[in-house]
């Protein structure tokens, strides 16, 4: 299991020729306006069932994180931080004439409002893929990943096992395909994400949500071609001064081998409700089953010793 | 009056380096910045089905190689009951996963590959060989015939046990659940002492004293072993380790050391000459042992819920060692 050293996704190579290249998502955080068009577009593409309205009165996110139901989440951060670094040192707290209170020289406020749209990262190297005990979960022939809804069996082992937590048991009613009546269970039960449009990328089309942005901050296209012009985009911020540019997920090199779905964010991963250092731990998977082969040996040797040796009474 | 707002503090007037959004208040200097508080990861969607499986599955495991063992050194009484407590165990073990599937009429879905990067997959493999050998073994026994197949039967499945007792420590160490992925190492290990004592505790409910020694014997190592390995597993897992000791993963920690020593002693002490001992002993141990499991499965489900444990250790590791996770401009 080289993890980190293929940097290209697990299982991809299978296709042969029919192998396509890699396509992704650069979702631009600095150009979102949080329209959540890409919300309403992946629910209706996608056939999403409505899964209730809840007032969270977390600025205006209603849907508060990635599920079985939403596969594109735009999250609200709210922050008494000025969008673009300042030139001078902050005031003494409590200093309201302070400039940088008021609008700043370069027109930007102490008050920003951040927004992210948030998706599946469809991981170079996905725990969930490499955790699914059916195989339902499998690496297409464009490098994303996506659940087969008639091979899923609802075990539930990629919900925990993804290090963002994007995967889900569906626990509605199932619109399609629903479970035998016998069973008498009517909830779907399966586990449902983003599929990255497989559908829609099989007709030449791009993904709903990026079809639907208003302003490009969702980005689709070659992952290559999206890392470059990512690249671009953060030697330009970093020029104008924006507090707290970055990029994640774009560097094979990182925990999961790269996202396919990568971003640029104006915080750090967290502030946003994303891990700071994610890893795919099937990376430790080969050192896991060495160390549970010794553990069984020993219990093996110490049952027969405790059985074999000492007194029948 | 309204507190002053630290120009570098959120809207909600908290200076930096206090506390996060949700209240939570973290090491002094540093703030555990999170989204509204919300976990990082998803809780695990398994119920009380799992933790019920590591125990009958861990019971099964250790069980068939008791019995192999102790038929080896003609303790027959031992070796039939804990070949027929195996084959119980194995039955209810895939009753109880596939009852915890959302889809359980696609259980054999599981076996539609071979697949090692999948610890359940691989755990369903070694469920269906182990617990089949071992219910063919205990058919054989009860109809008297075949005797070679019987033994054959019970030498796979008494090779196939420690795996079986073993593997579920790797299935959730394979996990992004903080307290599982970083307990990997002692996991498998601490699994398999649960279930040497509860096997041996297992057998010894249902054995007269005379022929009990060993069943007692693996009952009182595994219950030692165990202990030894959640401190080890606590001490390691550091920070993180604080969810052993709270809410329900805290009660059960605590009622599984107080019955499995208690049973233990008890055991150990009394069961050489008295049956009631052994009764109640090995009952207390077997209830100490799936207490253990449910604990080890609540800590995961709290380190998970709480977006603290995963932000934290991640956030150190990158301030410390550098994360490629994400790309600054240069500087």
């Amino acid at each position: 299991m080289s993890v980190v050293e293929t940097k290209r996704p697990d299982g991809w190579e299978s296709y042969g020729d029919a192998q396509k290249e890699r396509v992704g998502f650069f979702t631009d955080t600095s150009v979102c306006i949080g329209c959540k068009a890409c919300e309403v577009a992946c629910k209706e593409w996608n056939l999403i069932p409505e899964d209730g309205r809840v007032w969270t009165g977390e600025s205006y996110d209603h849907t508060s994180q990635l599920g079985a139901n939403t596969w594109r989440h735009v999250a609200f951060v709210e922050q008494r931080k000025p969008l673009q670094a300042l030139l001078e040192a902050p005031p003494a707290p409590g200093d309201r004439t302070a400039p940088s209170a008021a609008p700043g020289g370069d027109g930007s406020t102490a008050l920003r409002w951040l927004m992210e749209s948030d998706v599946c990262k469809h991981c170079t190297h996905a725990a969930c893929l490499d955790v699914c005990p059916t195989g339902s979960l499998f690496r297409t022939e464009f490098g994303t990943v996506v659940v087969q809804q008639d091979i899923c069996n609802g075990c539930g082992y990629c919900v925990p096992a993804c290090p963002f937590g994007v995967l889900d048991k569906r626990h509605l009613p199932a619109t399609t395909d629903p479970p035998p009546a016998i069973l008498g269970r009517k909830e779907d039960g399966r586990v449902w994400k983003c599929t990255l449009c497989y559908d829609r990328l099989k007709g030449g089309h791009e993904p709903a949500c990026a079809k639907a942005c208003p302003t490009k901050s969702i980005q689709f296209g070659p992952l290559e071609e999206l890392r470059e012009r990512a690249d671009a985009r953060l030697a330009k911020l970093s020029a104008e001064g924006w507090n707290g540019a970055q990029l994640y997920g774009r560097d094979p090199e990182d925990g999961v081998g790269g996202f396919g779905a990568f971003f640029l964010l104006l915080d750090d991963p967290e502030v946003y409700g994303l891990p700071p250092d994610p890893v795919v731990t099937t990376r430790d998977l080969p050192e896991m089953w060495s160390n549970m082969l010794a553990a069984a040996g020993a219990m093996l040797a110490g049952v027969a010793a405790l059985t074999l040796f000492g007194s029948r009474r | 009056m309204r507190e002053e707002l630290h120009p570098l503090s959120d809207v909600n007037g908290k200076p930096p380096g206090t506390t996060s959004w949700d209240g939570s208040i973290t090491e002094a200097g540093t703030e555990m910045r999170s989204y509204y508080g919300r976990p990082v990861i998803k809780e695990p969607v398994w119920t009380w089905e799992i933790p019920a499986y590591f125990f009958t599955g861990g019971l099964a495991g250790a069980s068939a190689v008791l019995s192999t063992a102790a038929k080896l050194t003609g303790n027959e009484p031992l070796s039939k009951r804990a070949l027929y407590i195996g084959a119980v165990a194995d039955l209810v073990s895939p009753a109880l996963l596939i009852s915890d599937l959302g889809r359980p009429e696609r259980f054999h879905h599981m076996l539609r590959v071979v697949k090692i990067t999948s610890p359940m997959n691989v755990g369903s493999w070694v469920l269906l060989v182990s617990g089949g050998a071992s219910n063919t073994a205990a058919v054989l026994e009860l109809l008297g015939r075949l005797k070679p197949v019987k033994l054959l039967a019970g030498a796979v499945s008494s090779l196939a046990g420690p795996l079986l007792a073993t593997y579920t420590g790797v299935l959730i160490a394979d996990t992004a659940v903080p307290v599982w992925h970083e307990g990997r190492r002692e996991l498998p290990w601490i699994f398999g002492a649960s279930a040497m004592a509860s096997a041996g505790a297992a057998a010894s409910v249902f054995l007269r004293p005379e022929d009990a020694g060993p069943a007692r014997r693996l009952a009182v190592a595994g219950v030692l072993a165990e202990g030894a390995l959640m401190q080890l597993m606590e001490v390691r897992l550091g920070k993180i380790g604080e969810v052993y000791r709270q809410g329900a993963a805290g009660k059960l920690s605590w009622a599984a050391k107080g019955l499995a020593t208690g049973g233990a002693a008890l055991l150990a002490r009394r069961g050489k000459r008295s049956r009631a001992a052994l009764v109640l002993g090995g009952a207390m141990v077997c209830a100490g042992e799936m207490c253990l499991r449910w604990a080890v499965f609540k800590a995961g489900l709290q380190s998970a819920r709480d977006p603290k444990y995963v932000v934290e250790p991640q956030r150190e590791r990158a301030d410390r060692r550098g994360t490629k996770a994400t790309t600054k401009p240069d500087a």
